[in-house]
């Protein structure tokens, strides 16, 4: 076969997988994961998104999902095996799927994109992500008031502006409530990796950590702190319940449902556009999971009247004033962040020790 | 009762039907792996095996499992060198990630610079980051007799390290909004590792694949110090007599090694990945060992495995999205696969004798 042949050859491929998918009555919808779907986290929340849209539509869509596929030229070509599949949906959930993403989007016009927490669009790709920060404010007033030893260690994921995001949203609530709260900070380096952040766990625990925030997607830094006793621990991504009341005493939840199937929605409609969604507490995307009767009611009673603030649009967890690391002024008295620094955020907030690796 | 006997010689015979038999099994034991989970099994052998190779889309696969193959059998012809001359680089993850970066940076570098010459010094650079990286445990080994196996593995933890903090620092795209990742190398013409032919998946990382493979058989075959090569590994004692330098050859099998290793790194990410991020290596060094051993390390073999591990990445994938089987699954079938040629590599070697109890 001759280069135009084959390349003929592929565009009809192309054209025939497109229009196979529009003549189908059901809609197909992919989903590719980073991690397993039974990491217990981040990966398994967005897989009972998906199993909500099967509920919700029933018949009239078919889902399919290929899970653990790594950041990079894997992921295109995952991708284009579900589009060539005839998927007219696409559900891309890790930040590293970013490029292949865009790249594979070009190659099928007709099939439609929702890329997680990245920032690249197209007539067909779409970005959406949480405002897991307000889930952190909350934690983080838990943590500051829960600490005897006053030192909260933190697992982070890699430094990127989500994480360090978090960092600094929890630890604004913990110094709020307790001025003497320090925070610990151990990069694993992995978004899903039981040893490593077991590891890390037990490394802040030797520090004097009491309270371990995580930003990383297993449940092996709620089993170390169980291990070691008087630690208490939050639930990342899902609500790690099994290991409630203690260590978890409380949990951030993503709840992608909605969004999903609303976006499902309107790819059968026919309405479906392009668009950048960025959903906090109050639309339900970020929920807290509940908090354990290992916390003082006093302390939960206060930490879910922060929650109903943020909720209500009453507080926002970076409000002024609000120093940088290096002390110079970020936020005035009473100004509260925007979106663009906030995505961006690549520097610590006064009072936390230590620097942002690079 | 079945006793093992081993052959004079190793069967000829055997050697080239095992991994035929090894397949089989795999297929078979597999089969009811896949059973068990609930699948039927026929469709999900045929999804792996056959889907890629001669399905409705194998004008999309086919090039692809050029792309997944080639960075294999480029690092897993360097090992081989190596691996029959008893030196056992293991850490070719690291090299082929200081290839990488080397040759990343030297285009980010030249950005947005366009001239002809930029993607040939970002080959050499990628072939000396490699080179430099096998270096290290190969001087520490002929100097100070360290075991190159701890050493080599270890380095490929700093050059981890090292990916991370280029990829959040230094190689950070600035147009990236803050986030961790180089700029696109596909956008930047001078540096794009392209397709030779356009929808082949042949980029010069295939070429170069291929070039390394008859390298390599002519070395071995017809070369002095492929003869030396060999005659270590399978006689040390005799090498030595023979006026072998073992600090010569281990300068050398490493240093190849990690050459062609970086090469590997310098294709993908100029190429297939396009970017240095944190996340750039996806363990291509690691499984080029098992590609090497599965080839019984002769190049055309290699060639052969690398092509074999490909398909079973892609069938797996394309298994996983269409019939929803768990990358466990796929995972424990690749397993398989590799068990069975390593088990049944036992008949080139040992003749099974059924003999009856009484006389034996």
């Amino acid at each position: 076969m001759n280069r135009r042949s084959l390349l003929t050859s592929a565009i009809v491929a192309f054209g025939l997988a497109a229009g196979g998918a529009a003549a189908q009555d059901k809609t197909k919808v992919g989903f590719i994961y980073v991690g397993p779907v039974g990491d217990g986290g981040w990966t398994y929340e967005h897989n009972v998104g998906r199993l909500a849209i099967e509920e919700e539509f029933g018949d009239a869509v078919e889902t399919t999902y290929v899970e653990s596929v790594a950041e990079g030229p894997d992921a295109e070509r995952v991708l284009t095996q579900m589009a060539l599949g005839g998927a007219d949906l696409i559900f891309t959930t890790s930040f590293g799927f970013m490029d292949p993403t865009i790249n594979v989007a070009k190659k099928f016009p007709d099939v439609k994109f929702e890329h997680a927490t990245g920032y690249k669009r197209a007539d067909n790709v779409s970005t959406y992500s949480a405002r897991f920060y307000e889930g952190r404010a909350v934690q983080g007033t838990i943590a500051g008031e829960m600490t005897e030893s006053n030192i909260v260690g933190y697992i982070g994921s890699y430094p990127i502006p989500e994480v360090i995001r978090g960092i600094n949203a929890a630890f604004l609530a913990a110094r709020a409530v307790n001025p003497d709260v320090e925070f610990k900070i151990v990069w694993a380096y992995t978004w899903f990796d039981p040893a490593k952040e077991a590891d890390a766990a037990k490394v802040l625990i030797e520090q004097g950590a009491d309270v371990i925030l995580q930003h990383t997607d297993s449940t092996a830094p709620q089993a170390a702190a169980q291990a070691a006793g008087n630690v208490i621990t939050f639930g990342q991504a899902s609500d790690m319940s099994e290991y409630a009341p203690r260590p978890r005493v409380s949990s951030i939840i993503d709840n992608w449902a909605p969004y999903y199937i609303e976006r499902t929605k309107a790819v059968m409609d026919g309405t479906w556009e392009s668009s950048d969604v960025w959903h906090g507490i109050n639309e339900g995307m970020v929920g807290i999971g509940e908090i354990s009767d290992a916390v003082p009611a006093e302390v939960k009673e206060k930490a879910l009247a922060l929650k109903d603030s943020i909720a209500a649009g009453e507080t926002h967890p970076f409000t002024g004033p609000i120093n940088k690391q290096d002390g110079s002024v970020w936020l005035e008295d009473g100004e509260t962040a925007d979106d663009g620094t906030l995505l961006g955020m690549n520097f610590y907030v006064e009072g936390i020790e230590g620097s942002i690796p690079n | 009762m079945i006793k093992l006997e081993r052959r004079r010689q190793p069967s000829q015979a055997w050697s080239y039907a095992t991994p035929a038999l090894a397949v089989v099994a795999t297929m078979f034991f597999g089969g009811l792996l896949f059973a068990a989970l609930g699948k039927n099994p026929v469709e999900a052998i045929r999804t792996i095996f056959w889907e890629p190779l001669f399905g409705e889309f194998a004008f999309y696969y086919r090039p692809q499992l050029l792309v997944k193959g080639a960075p294999l059998v480029l690092i897993a012809i360097g090992l081989s060198l190596g691996f029959r001359a008893g030196i056992w680089n293991i850490g070719a993850e690291g090299q082929y990630i200081m290839g990488a970066l080397a040759s990343a940076g030297v285009a980010l570098a030249l950005y947005p610079l366009e001239a002809w010459w930029i993607f040939p010094a970002m080959i050499i650079a990628g072939a000396l980051g490699g080179f430099i990286w096998g270096m290290i445990p190969a001087i520490l080994k002929a100097r100070f007799g360290t075991n190159e196996i701890l050493v080599s593995l270890m380095l490929v933890y700093v050059a981890e390290q090292f990916l991370a903090s280029m990829s959040l620092g230094l190689m950070k795209n600035p147009e990236g909004m803050g986030f961790p990742g180089s700029r696109n190398l596909q956008q930047y013409p001078s540096a794009f590792n392209s397709e030779v032919i356009t929808n082949s998946g042949i980029h010069y990382g295939v070429v170069a694949a291929l070039i390394a493979v008859i390298f390599a058989y002519v070395l071995l075959s017809r070369h002095m110090l492929g003869f030396q090569i060999r005659l270590t590994g399978e006689a040390p004692r005799a090498a030595r007599f023979a006026g072998v330098e073992p600090a010569r050859l281990i300068l050398f099998c490493l240093g190849v090694s990690g050459a062609l290793a970086g090469l590997a790194g310098m294709f993908e990410v100029s190429g297939p990945s396009g970017q240095v991020s944190i996340d750039f290596n996806a363990g291509y060094g690691f499984t080029a060992i098992i590609v090497a051993f599965l080839g019984r390390l002769h190049p055309v073999g290699i060639l052969l495995a690398g092509a074999l591990m490909a398909l079973t990445y892609i069938g797996g994938e394309i298994a996983q999205g269409n019939l929803g089987l768990p990358s466990a699954a796929i995972q424990v079938f690749q397993g398989m696969l590799l068990f069975f040629l390593l088990a049944l590599d036992l008949l080139t070697n040992f003749r099974i004798r059924f003999a009856v109890r009484g006389t034996a």
